[in-house]
């Protein structure tokens, strides 16, 4: 006799369940699309957005894109006082200033997952989803080592100076410095287009001799590239640039010999963290933890597994 | 000058006297960051290397030149890097649009061009009917329009970059990499502006009215000078310079994106300064403002060319420099 009203129980709480299933609310916090690599950025979030909320009724997904660090932290005060949100996934503009700001939040009780680059105190974030940096100088210095056979002149562009800049440098000129590959020179372009044909035109005038670029970012690579052809030196050497930027992807697909490979410094890590912060509230499957996404070298025979002609970036 | 209607010195002296020593020290810094450059290194006097300067001058000098007029009105244009992105983005976008219909790729180029220019004259007269007939400090409002151009080419490019069509830009590269008598062509576009500006600023009587403005306009408005379309105009000429320097840009790199033309606005004051302009207005000449720019350019350039400098401290020897020059042409004004 008792099976019928056991039964009837369930229901009446799995109705009562679904009536007040809780929406959940994610606030994603990123820098504006201010160049080509947060460009990707913001295009992968909004996506990730559209996907997990189709998914997922009862998520909710919040975007906000910040200008600067100061604004970013404000974002967060906003994130919490309007939309009250339960998790947050933040692509922090810079480590320190962000640091306090992001353990408030997670006083507040708050889920946080954190991209990218990390915070400056350990311990805050029940997630860290994170490029590797150190990588991405690394594989980019093998395959320099392993193109040139060990020995040539070469000079490298960075980008602009901050943490993320200095390992890759420095993880970078740890596998040159065995070798007998000589650095002419490093300079700063910025992660941009612009620097990167400027700077490229100097070192040009400046070495008669140069057998390969490192210029670390796709951006960057673009503005060499035209630097060598109006210079008419493209047949001397070859660009490594870095990230993973559609059109360089295309070049590495096409068998370009100036662009012979890219290594991945993905955007859209925000979506691996955006889809492992939503599983925490979907499911019971683990998620806590530090996730660190690998620099592949991108070939001619792997490149369509990255190429994402709809993608901004 | 009474000193020298008096004395019964030859012309010459008095002449020698009258000459605008002040307004030769940027000359003279030019002079000093060519003799450093060709010591550091020995391909810096080279016509390539001395052309890739002049070339990236053009962009932030013809900048400069539409500046001169404003600030010289005793204005300020802090919207001019945006603006150049936004019509980079714009013009590309047009561009492919109009190609594979029935305009040939050459007339597609010179439609293009043309609305550049058309777009650059409005954006110009926004900026500046908002600041006389709306009576809004121009730092306010070009500020403002600061961060709605740069907005803008975000959106177009939806965050990522806007590239001009392959077939297209092999018909417009030559605007950017072609010579003309053995001269790029961007430093003949740098050049003719440059000579049309100095004319106008300094051999018309709307370049007068320009300097009456700026230096005293409440005199300039009993004096019957329509204050308010003369002011109106600086800023046309200083969107028509932008779009002339955005015409120059585009078949560089093919592409902007919302990192086009960053901090251009801060390059392009810089320039005037330097070149002996007064940024509260009332006087200053165009040839200053192409001397500045060319410095600036030179200065980055000599960085570029040298290990003593570390790479972290460019930012501060640039900073110096600048600073040094100004300080040169100022000098003795306050004594």
């Amino acid at each position: 006799m008792l099976r019928p009203f056991r039964t009837l129980a369930l229901v009446a709480l799995l109705t009562l369940g679904v009536a007040f299933a809780q929406t959940i609310t994610i606030g994603v916090s990123i820098p504006a699309a201010t160049h080509g690599w947060t460009g990707g950025v913001n295009w992968w979030a909004a996506e990730t957005a559209k996907r997990l909320e189709a998914t997922y009724p009862n998520l909710r997904i919040i975007i906000n894109t910040a200008g600067s660090a100061a604004e970013q932290a404000d974002d967060l005060e906003d994130l919490i006082a309007i939309h009250a949100i339960d998790a947050l996934v933040i692509l922090p503009f810079e480590s320190d200033p962000l640091t306090e700001p992001v353990a408030s939040v997670k006083d507040r009780g708050v889920f946080v997952t954190v991209v990218d680059r990390g915070l400056a105190r350990d311990g805050i974030e029940d997630i860290h989803v994170a490029g590797n940096n150190p990588g991405l100088g690394r594989v980019s210095a093998e395959y320099m080592v392993e193109a040139l056979g060990g020995q040539g002149k070469i000079v490298v562009l960075r980008g602009i100076p901050t943490v993320i800049d200095n390992e890759r440098v420095a993880a970078f000129m740890e596998v040159i410095e065995g070798t007998n590959i000589e650095v002419l020179d490093m300079r700063y372009a910025n992660w941009n287009r612009d620097d990167g044909f400027v700077v490229m035109q100097d070192f040009l005038t400046r070495f008669p001799e140069i057998d390969a670029v490192w210029a670390q970012d796709d951006d960057i690579a673009i503005g060499v590239i035209e630097a060598l052809a109006q210079a008419g030196r493209t047949e001397e050497m070859f660009v490594v640039g870095g990230a993973g930027m559609k059109e360089m992807i295309k070049r590495v697909m096409d068998g370009d010999r100036l662009v012979p490979v890219n290594v991945l410094y993905p955007p859209a890590m925000i979506a691996t963290a955006m889809e492992v912060t939503a599983l925490r509230f979907v499911s019971n499957v683990p998620t806590l933890g530090r996730y660190i996404l690998d620099s592949p070298l991108i070939t001619p025979e792997n490149a369509a597994d990255y190429y994402f002609p709809e993608s901004p970036f | 000058m009474s000193a020298s209607e008096t004395a019964p010195a030859p012309a010459w002296r008095g002449r020698l006297r009258r000459m605008p020593w002040q307004q030769l020290t940027p000359l003279a810094g030019l002079a000093l960051l060519l003799v450093i450059g060709s010591m550091l290194h020995p391909a810096f006097l080279s016509p390539t290397n001395l052309f890739n300067v002049l070339t990236r001058a053009a962009f932030i000098g013809i900048i400069a030149v539409g500046g001169t007029f404003v600030i010289i009105g005793g204005g300020i244009d802090l919207s001019v890097g945006s603006m150049a992105a936004f019509l980079s983005g714009a013009m590309i976008l047009i561009m492919n649009a109009l190609h594979g219909g029935t305009i040939s790729p050459l007339g597609v180029v010179l439609l293009g061009v043309g609305i550049v220019l058309g777009s650059g004259l409005l954006a110009g007269a926004a900026n500046g009917l908002a600041i006389t007939r709306g009576r809004i400090e121009p730092f306010i409002v070009t500020l403002g329009t600061l961060g709605i151009f740069r907005s803008l080419v975000t959106y177009l490019a939806d965050g990522g970059t806007i590239s001009l069509n392959f077939a297209l830009r092999g018909v417009y590269r030559p605007v950017f990499y072609g010579y003309f008598l053995g001269i790029p062509i961007p430093v003949w576009v740098f050049a003719v502006v440059a000579v049309v500006g100095a004319i106008v600023l300094h051999r018309t009587r709307f370049g007068r009215y320009v300097r009456a403005i700026g230096s005293n306009q409440e005199v300039a408005r009993y004096a019957a000078i329509r204050v308010a379309r003369v002011r109106t105009l600086t800023y046309v000429i200083q969107g028509l310079c932008v779009a002339i320097a955005v015409a120059l840009y585009v078949p560089r790199l093919g592409s902007a994106s919302a990192g086009t033309g960053i901090l251009w606005e801060l390059e392009a004051i810089a320039a005037v300064i330097i070149g002996g302009t007064a940024l509260k207005g009332g006087s200053g000449h165009v040839w200053g403002t192409v001397v500045g720019a060319i410095m600036l350019s030179l200065i980055g350039n000599v960085l570029n060319l040298t290990t003593v400098i570390s790479e972290y401290l460019n930012g501060a020897v640039q900073g110096l420099i600048i600073i040094g020059a100004v300080f040169l042409q100022r000098g003795r004004q306050g004594r």
